[in-house]
């Protein structure tokens, strides 16, 4: 039946759409500087605070970065929750401030939020972290970046290898979703590098920011056993400082967490987002267009490694910087058949290799042999 | 299983130390809201209360360098809630529920504005006292790592359960809680014993914060309560208000709630999505267990809202 009407609600919709954008982008006209070819107002939406030692902390300190460079103007917030508010917050971003690139940094801000308001403002740009952008169904304004962190997690194994007495190491997780799947394994690879007896303990905490439940968590690990502890949930605060008061080592994940622990932080697995925002910005001065979908990992300078602590003995350095260099070279590769998975089946069959980029590791869902947890 | 680990020991373990290092924060809030509760009104904020209490105490521990003086400050500020609380719920046809969550929204919301910049800094952790030297195992030494809190909680729960039944304050407390117009007939004014009570249940509150960013998980975060406030409330029913059912309460709720990660850790690794519900299904199976269809609620104060 709608096909009969001369306008249907889509196409109104649209229309009003862009309407409205072209009033919203009145004032920016009036106050756009005679001399800047290259002024932009960047957005970064944060899903909580941005000093959480943490996933945001990564991604404002990637803002720092590219506050410093000429003139780019950046406006935050944070604790925008993946609801239609990151939808206001993008709005009054793009309305008041004049932002004209948008980094919503949150994985659910993806669907809807980002991709209603890209349809509602086609000149702005909005670039999101998680990688789930897809050519032909989102809009070309819109894409996504993310990094490959796995080889930084093999790396903090390789640490917790050497490290580790009680040849246990335990990984406290949020949800056993492929990434952190892909986390768990790679650290238990890196360890079994150095030792094949090594075995990791995995504790699911069921969401992505629980203290107490992590704090419960880390306090079992090393009853159990545990002496080198790593984490993937938002703020690996409260894991480092438990297991650090507990007498363990650990490893980091998103920042660098050394200031918590000094002594008992050995490495850990960091993002590089100054590095990605750096290559957008300076493609959006340049009027070039932006990626649509931006992948990378250490080689790439996606992702680094936090300075090795006092506890890394100089043998497990050795091994830690030759790996380090042979993944800048891009000849690594975590996930090297022949490997099977805790339940006894084939996960990586003799003979295949995934490069860190390989698609298939996008949908792992299993955990490797030597992983003591389940992902059900 | 290896020296290192104590196998499937660290299950009991673990509910042990979690009931211990989990409970205070619910031991704290119960206790204050059965004083609250037992003088005839209830006050839902304790969630806004606790995690501002929370805040207060990291950021004045940060500032001060004492975790003592946090605490003390946390319970000053838990007091200005609770009275802010109980002088609006003064007014004639003022719900205590609605302006209890408009007082938790409120306490909230200026905590994540106020907590701000003390996200970061490391704040000096509440003294704990060891009382695991007897044992070889870290595992146990450290789980009778006791916070002195705890023990304040143990034994202030005694003393309210002692003070309700014989002193002349419990007294009070109870006849303004079963009956406005009685209280009013002894000349009390149950204005002013109910703004009291609001008071000190919020102050108590603010202590269960300030062991929350002080000592266990010892960190100020905006999600560092994730509702706890909230349970605890409920717990005062739960455990008909009496102090000392709320301690016990408590504690069961700390056991249950370190029972999903113990689990894991020994090997126990499907549904433990099912696990982390225990301490929920517990409470389920002990209400209706403990439930009448021939009476109402044993030990409910006359005066209080819901049962009315």
């Amino acid at each position: 039946m709608t096909k009969l009407l001369p306008m249907n609600r889509r196409s109104f919709l649209q229309t009003t759409a862009s309407g409205a954008a072209a009033i919203g982008f009145a004032p920016s006209l009036f106050s756009t500087p005679a001399a800047a070819q290259a002024a932009l107002t960047v957005g970064f939406i944060y899903v909580g605070p941005k000093d959480d030692y943490g996933y945001n902390q990564a991604h404002a300190e990637g803002a720092i970065v590219i506050k410093a460079m000429s003139g780019v103007t950046v406006v935050e917030e944070e604790n925008v929750p993946e609801t239609v508010d990151v939808q206001k917050t993008m709005e009054s971003m793009i309305n008041l401030d004049g932002a004209s690139l948008v980094f919503p940094t949150s994985f659910g801000y993806f669907d809807p939020h980002m991709l209603e308001m890209a349809k509602k403002y086609p000149d702005v740009q909005f670039r999101h972290c998680g990688g789930l952008w897809k050519e032909g169904t989102n809009p070309m304004n819109t894409g996504s970046y993310f990094g490959y962190i796995g080889q930084g997690q093999y790396l903090n194994g390789i640490a917790a290898g050497y490290t580790s007495k009680s040849k246990k190491i335990g990984f406290v997780a949020a949800k056993p979703i492929p990434q952190v799947l892909q986390n768990i394994n790679s650290f238990l690879l890196g360890a079994r590098s150095v030792d094949p007896a090594i075995t990791c303990q995995v504790i699911f905490t069921g969401e992505w920011s629980l203290a107490v439940k992590e704090a419960e968590a880390t306090n079992a690990l090393i009853d159990q056993g545990a002496d080198v502890i790593t984490c993937h949930v938002d703020s690996p605060k409260v894991v480092v400082e438990t297991a650090a008061g507990r007498g363990a080592f650990v490893c980091g994940y998103h920042a660098n967490q050394s200031p918590l622990a000094p002594e008992k932080y050995l490495t850990g697995a960091e993002w590089a987002w100054g590095n990605v925002y750096t290559k957008f910005v300076t493609e959006a001065q340049a009027g070039t267009p932006l990626g649509n979908f931006v992948r990378g990992g250490l080689k790439d300078g996606f992702v680094k490694m936090s300075p090795l602590g006092p506890g890394v003995s100089e043998e497990a350095r050795k091994k830690f910087d030759a790996t380090l260099a042979e993944m800048m070279a891009g000849s690594f590769s975590v996930f090297k058949g022949p490997i099977k998975d805790n339940k006894g089946g084939d996960a990586v069959t003799a003979g295949q290799t995934f490069a860190e980029d390989a698609i298939e590791l996008e949908s792992m869902a299993y955990l490797v042999e030597g992983v003591v947890g389940s992902t059900s | 299983m290896d020296e290192a680990g104590i196998g499937i020991w660290g299950v009991p373990l673990a509910i042990f130390a979690g009931a211990i290092r989990v409970s205070t924060p619910f031991i704290f809030v119960s206790l204050g809201e059965s004083i609250t509760e037992r003088s005839g009104r209830i006050n839902l904020g304790l969630e806004g209360t606790l995690v501002f209490g929370a805040m207060t105490a990291y950021a004045i521990a940060v500032m001060s360098n004492s975790p003592w003086l946090g605490v003390f400050a946390a319970m000053a500020t838990g007091a200005v809630f609770g009275l802010i609380h109980g002088f609006i719920c003064k007014f004639p046809k003022v719900n205590d529920i609605a302006i209890g969550i408009a007082m938790m929204q409120f306490g909230l919301g200026l905590a994540f504005f106020l907590g701000k910049p003390f996200i970061q800094p490391v704040a000096p952790h509440l003294p704990s006292i060891p009382l695991g030297g007897w044992s070889d195992l870290p595992q146990i030494q450290s789980a009778l790592n006791i916070n002195v809190l705890f023990i304040i909680g143990g034994l202030l729960s005694v003393m309210l359960w002692w003070a309700f039944k014989n002193t002349r304050v419990g007294l009070v407390l109870r006849v303004v809680g079963d009956s406005s117009d009685a209280a009013r007939a002894m000349g009390l004014n149950p204005d002013s014993v109910r703004l009291l009570a609001t008071a000190v249940g919020g102050s108590l509150a603010a202590v269960g914060g300030a062991y929350l960013s002080l000592f266990y998980p010892g960190s100020w975060n905006e999600g560092i309560s994730s509702g706890q406030g909230l349970m605890a409330v409920a717990l005062v029913i739960f455990a008909r208000w009496n102090p000392i059912g709320c301690f016990l309460a408590a504690l069961l709720f700390g056991g249950a709630g370190a029972l999903g990660p113990a689990l894991q850790s020994v090997g126990v690794t499907q549904g433990y999505y099912l696990f982390y519900a225990a301490p929920y299904v517990l409470t389920l199976v002990i209400l209706v267990a403990t439930s009448s269809p021939t009476r109402s609620l044993a030990g409910a104060p006359g005066a209080l809202s819901i049962t009315k």
